[in-house]
């Protein structure tokens, strides 16, 4: 059983948190172009690495927070612990946030609001 | 208790007892039963070395042959002896024999034979044994298919199995589960786990220190031949548990199997608090099971040595050497009177020396390497014993107990028999192929293992997880460097951690110089013609010869991880423990690959097998999982109510009266709610406050319909979505203030709706500000409803207007009724004229009672969940979970109305507009009238266009919801039905699964009762 240190309360057993799979998938905004296809990418797909994976808990026997955790899916060790709306300081989750094919997608593009006018090409 | 076995049979005085020697208490005898019949033995035995000491030899039946066996080892290795132990609801089987501490009055019985241990019927099983060759159910139990099920499984779940649980399942016994953190866990308590426990309890650390066994010292406690700093190795174990026990950082657990070992040190142990006592103390629980947070783990769990590998190695009487030599130094009992030592290293020499002291003939030393030799070697052939170099015992003979060993000189590079064989009377054959480490623990925890080519042992190597191995269970087998590897290991583990520590003290010892190398050959020599000799078993639990792997191997398996499934070598419950390394040596041999290059098999949990008890604890029955109850339950209860179980809670089903059955007892409820009134406990509901600046903004983009607008005092009907669209819940949620909403789920999706808006609030929209809290537990409900619910709420004293112009349809008003304070929604789930009064839940009882009083003159009938679904059925109301299954969008339940189609945004927008949402042959919410008015359709059925049609035939989709209706006096149902909407009118059948008569029904719209809506306003 994984010991898993909840930002707000400490180390606490793995049963009394919960897992939210992946972290960092970004919600395209109401007012998009995205075909079915590229909405899918949000909606169904999934990640399952071997490795470095970056997925979001909740102490759901706790404070009930959601928060990041970059975790080794082959030896279990807890990299990183980092809060939502954050993106990972260690060397190796770094990485693997980089190098996840969802940076690249037209739905992780959507997500964010459109540059201001003027600026775009900058 | 003890008297009343002396009455009940003579007891025989224990013949093979020794006159003196041994840890266990002279002075305090003990009786038991095995198979009916009363032995003695003493305090401190096990059962096996009581069995021993009273020439029981044999005590079981193998698996597969029901061959006779007897007792192979002194300790958790033990294959043969499983016992049932205990009775009536107490029984335990396949406990090992050498496990089980004696108490008076333990009662044993034997496994695995019928009619009798003696005499067994399936011991002509033995006889075939040419046709239950390795793979036997594989290739048996094959064609035809429709065997599978009715002919093959019975009969192989009836061979299958050891011994019987027993026939009372109510375990009177109480089990208790602990917590707890440390810094260093030790598993093992022999003398490296000792010494590193004396080392790291020195540094301060918090130091857990288990043992499986009801004393400390492990293996020392065996030896005769050894002293420590000048004394017989008890002594040095006493005077260091002593120090131990000092130590106010030290926790001592005896008696406590360290069973598992899971990721980032989580460490499970299992005491067995109370099994060696005839009566467990009231205030004890029989077992403990420990879940221990370790930073860092000593693993010192030792070894177990291997048997020789011959033709009836299994015969009662050839027992592991170590073995010998424990029940004679331990528990002072003899094995046999004569004896021949099977071996390829020097430790059994040292048996061979404590047979002598004890006073049995050591007929024959056969010594398996080329050119035995040694101090130990040289001092057996100085005291004339005869040793016989290069030798192979080829047989063990006897029927049901060892009579004669059959020898022969062999080559031990081709293993071919070189020697005419000679015979020698025995009745103890002890044996010793080398010593394996017990790295089960180490390879739970996913340490790695190197192949040690002088011990010819696996032993760790790499660690995953913050963990050291010591002693013999690290290869260590001699003792100076196993008391040196504890030392070492416990400081290092404490200074790693940050304390400041140093290797104990080893004391001096004075012990014999062997050499624990075992010869690296691993056939099994052999005059007999093949396939024709006397089997010789690998795995004695689950009956796995050597010709069985062989045969495995030649039939194509390289894998071993093939080889153990087609044999099931090592997969009864001992795992392996004496039959790995050899089924592996045996396995190279036929590849001709090294043992390393085969490789191992995965170690699994638990090391030995822990009672289910111990791990439910005390989590069962009524504390397995709470059971939530409104504060109105006593009231229904005492109507005579019948429950259901709606998630956690009980909620009232319905309320028989004067014999009423079911379905009378319903459709009363059902018709009084609609011709006068009916009261209903909806205290179950889920109920989520939700405020704050941006709440009404949540709750418009969590809802599919807009909330902006809704002003103070109104309700509205919402439906969830899963952001793909499918309906999640639904409720009706009330605007309290302006920033202040009161939100009502399903009873079932309550805690989940909870934890759902908390995640999109905490991940996705943290920007906005809005405070969520379950207030389901704070307000108890009462539902009245029907033509008489506004004159019932009147009587009682209502301090707000409950008329249509100042209290419409879908308002709330907060209110006091008959003096107590209320919220009063006023909404339906009936389609009648409905209030849904909330109150602080100690208040519940009160308003219920209340209610009931005033309302019995008006006809308020209580009613229970059934009649609450087929009132919402009439009316076409949707439950979630019911209509829907998760793949259900609002337009399939034809609630296009619902979904605001002017709102930028609300989960599960952008997937509804999906190509695929929009397919004609999605199911659709119908629904259904039978031709004949009183045929209900089972829920679940599949509809057909033609019932006549072949199998597998084509079908729409199924019922969801099926109920008779008594106020339309007749059935109805809603069913999902692909492109349901266009099929209004048309004809659809219902095939029954017994092969009656398929219901025929027509569809229609799904609102049967009051499609006008006019009973709202009563």
């Amino acid at each position: 059983m994984l010991l898993i240190k909840c930002p707000f309360c400490g180390d606490r057993d793995e049963l009394e948190f919960s897992c939210g799979g992946e972290a960092h998938i970004a919600r395209p905004l109401a007012e998009n172009t995205l075909t079915d296809a590229e909405f899918a990418d949000y909606l169904f797909l999934r990640d399952n690495p071997k490795g470095v994976f970056l997925e979001r808990w909740i102490h759901t026997d706790g404070c009930r927070r959601w928060f990041n955790v970059a975790r080794d899916t082959v030896s279990h060790e807890i990299i990183e612990v980092y809060p939502m709306g954050e993106t990972p300081k260690t060397e190796a989750a770094k990485a693997a946030h980089k190098a996840s094919w969802r940076r690249q997608t037209a739905a992780e593009a959507a997500a964010k609001p459109a540059s201001p006018a003027g600026r775009s090409g900058s | 208790m003890k008297t009343r076995f002396m009455k009940k049979s003579g007891t025989k005085p224990a013949a093979m007892r020794l006159p003196e020697g041994g840890r266990i208490n002279r002075g305090k005898p003990v009786q038991f039963t095995f198979d009916g019949t009363s032995y003695q033995g003493f305090e401190g035995d096990t059962l096996a070395s009581a069995l021993l000491a009273n020439s029981v030899y044999l005590v079981g039946r193998s698996f597969k042959y029901h061959r006779p066996r007897g007792i192979l080892s002194a300790g958790a290795e033990e294959p043969n002896a499983l016992i049932r132990l205990g009775k009536g609801a107490r029984i335990e089987p396949n406990l090992r024999a050498t496990q089980i501490e004696l108490y008076d009055g333990l009662t044993s019985e034997s496994q695995n034979r019928w009619p009798s241990l003696n005499l067994d019927v399936g011991a002509i099983n033995s006889l075939f044994h040419r046709f239950f060759p390795a793979g036997f159910y594989y290739k048996t139990f094959m064609w035809p298919a429709s065997f599978w099920k009715s002919v093959y499984e019975p009969v192989i779940r009836n061979a299958a199995g050891l011994g019987k649980a027993a026939d009372d399942h109510n375990d009177p016994d109480r089990y208790e589960k602990t917590h707890q953190h440390c810094d260093v866990l030790i598993a093992g308590g022999g003398a490296a786990g000792l010494m590193a426990a004396l080392s790291a309890g020195a540094s301060g650390a918090r130091v857990i220190l288990a043992d499986e066994q009801n004393e400390f010292g492990g293996w020392l406690l065996s030896e005769g031949d050894t002293t420590l700093d000048g004394e017989a190795s008890p002594a040095w174990i006493a005077a260091t548990l002593a120090r131990l026990e000092a130590m106010e950082n030290v926790t001592l657990l005896p008696r406590t199997t360290v069973f598992a070992y899971m990721d980032h040190n989580y460490i499970t142990l299992m005491e067995r608090v109370g099994d060696h006592m005839a009566e467990c103390p009231a205030h004890l629980p029989r077992q403990r099971l420990w879940k221990i947070r370790a930073r860092e783990v000593v693993l010192a769990q030792g070894c177990h040595e291997r048997p020789v590998v011959f033709g009836g190695n299994d015969l009662p009487g050839v027992m592991l050497s170590g073995a010998v030599r424990s029940y004679i130094n331990r528990y002072g009992v003899a094995p046999g009177r004569r004896a021949v030592v099977i071996t390829n290293n020097d430790d059994a020499y040292r048996t061979v020396f404590a047979m002598i002291e004890a006073g049995i003939h050591v007929a024959a030393i056969v010594d398996m390497r080329p050119a035995a030799a040694g101090p130990l070697v040289a001092e057996a052939m100085r005291m004339g014993l005869s040793v016989h170099s290069s030798h192979a015992v080829l047989a063990a003979e006897g029927t049901r107990h060892l009579g004669y060993a059959k020898i022969a000189r062999y080559n031990p590079k081709t293993g071919d028999v070189t020697g005419d064989p000679f015979y020698i009377d025995c009745d103890l054959i002890a044996m010793s192929a080398g010593f394996t480490p017990l790295v089960n623990l180490h390879s739970q925890a996913r340490g790695k293992l190197e192949w040690d080519e002088e011990f010819c042992c696996f032993k760790p190597s790499t660690y995953h997880e913050a963990a050291q191995s010591a002693g013999a269970g690290n290869g260590a087998f001699d003792l100076a460097t196993a008391m040196a590897e504890g030392a070492k290991a416990g400081a290092e583990a404490a200074s790693r951690i940050g304390f400041e520590a140093s290797p104990a003290q080893a004391p001096a010892i004075d012990a014999p110089v062997a050499d624990f190398r075992p010869l690296n050959f691993w056939g099994v020599p052999s005059d007999a013609a093949p396939g024709s000799g006397p089997k010789a078993f690998i795995d004695y639990q689950n009956d796995v010869t050597a010709s069985d792997i062989k045969l495995a191997v030649r039939e194509g398996y390289q894998s071993v991880e093939h080889v153990k499934r087609y044999t099931t070598n090592g997969m009864a419950t001992d795992q392996g423990k004496t039959s790995n390394i050899n089924a592996l040596g045996i396995i190279s041999g036929e590849l001709g690959a090294t043992i390393p290059e085969v490789g191992t098999t995965t170690f699994r949990l638990p090391y030995t097998p822990t009672s289910l008890g111990a791990i439910a604890g005390r989590d069962i029955k009524g504390l397995f999982d709470p059971v939530r109850l409104t504060r109105m339950d006593p009231w229904h209860r005492e109507a005579g109510a019948k429950f259901e179980h709606v998630g956690q809670w009980m909620r009232a089903w319905y309320y028989p009266q004067d014999g009423e059955t079911m379905e009378e007892a319903v459709n009363r409820e059902v018709r009084r709610a609609r011709t006068h009134a009916g009261i209903l406990d909806a205290s179950t509901l889920g109920k989520i406050d939700i405020r704050g600046r941006d709440a009404a903004e949540f709750l418009n983009r969590v809802y599919t319909n807009a909330w902006l607008k809704l002003p103070v005092g109104r309700c509205r009907y919402g439906l969830m979505l899963k952001d793909d669209g499918m309906v999640m819940d639904d409720g009706v949620t009330t605007r309290l203030g302006e920033n202040h909403f009161h939100m009502t789920t399903t009873t079932g999706g309550a805690a989940g709706v909870m934890a759902w808006l908390e995640e999109w609030k905490q991940t996705e929209w943290p920007e906005l500000e809005v405070y969520l809290t379950s207030v389901t537990e704070q307000w108890s409900v009462a539902t009245v409803s029907g033509p008489n619910a506004r004159i019932i709420l009147e009587k009682l004293g209502c301090s707000v207007s409950l008329r249509d112009d100042s209290f419409p349809f879908m308002s709330c008003k907060e209110a006091r009724l008959a003096g107590l304070p209320v919220r009063i929604f006023r909404i339906s789930f009936t389609g009648e004229l409905s209030f849904e009064i909330n109150i602080p839940s100690r208040l519940g009882m009160a308003l219920w009672k209340n209610l009931m009083q005033v309302g019995s003159e008006y006809g308020l009938t209580p009613y229970g969940t059934e009649a609450m679904h087929v009132l919402r059925a009439e009316k076409g109301f949707i439950i979630v979970g019911q209509e829907t299954d998760g793949s259900v969008t609002p337009h399939d339940l034809g609630m296009d109305w619902i979904v605001s189609s002017k709102k930028p945004d609300f989960i599960g927008k952008r997937a509804l507009e999906r190509a695929s949402m929009a397919l004609k042959d999605r199911k659709q919410l119908v629904g259904l009238v039978t031709e004949n008015p009183m045929d209900v359709i089972p829920e679940g059925a599949h509809a057909v266009l033609d019932p006549n049609q072949p199998m597998p035939m084509e079908m729409l989709g199924q019922v969801t919801s099926s109920y008779f209706s008594p106020n339309l006096n007749q059935s109805i149902a809603m069913a999902m039905l692909k492109g349901g909407h266009a099929m209004k009118g048309e004809t659809v059948w219902f095939p029954m699964i017994d092969g009656s008569e398929p219901i025929k029904a027509t569809i229609t719209d799904t609102v049967f009762y009051d499609p006008k809506g006019e009973k709202l306003n009563g």
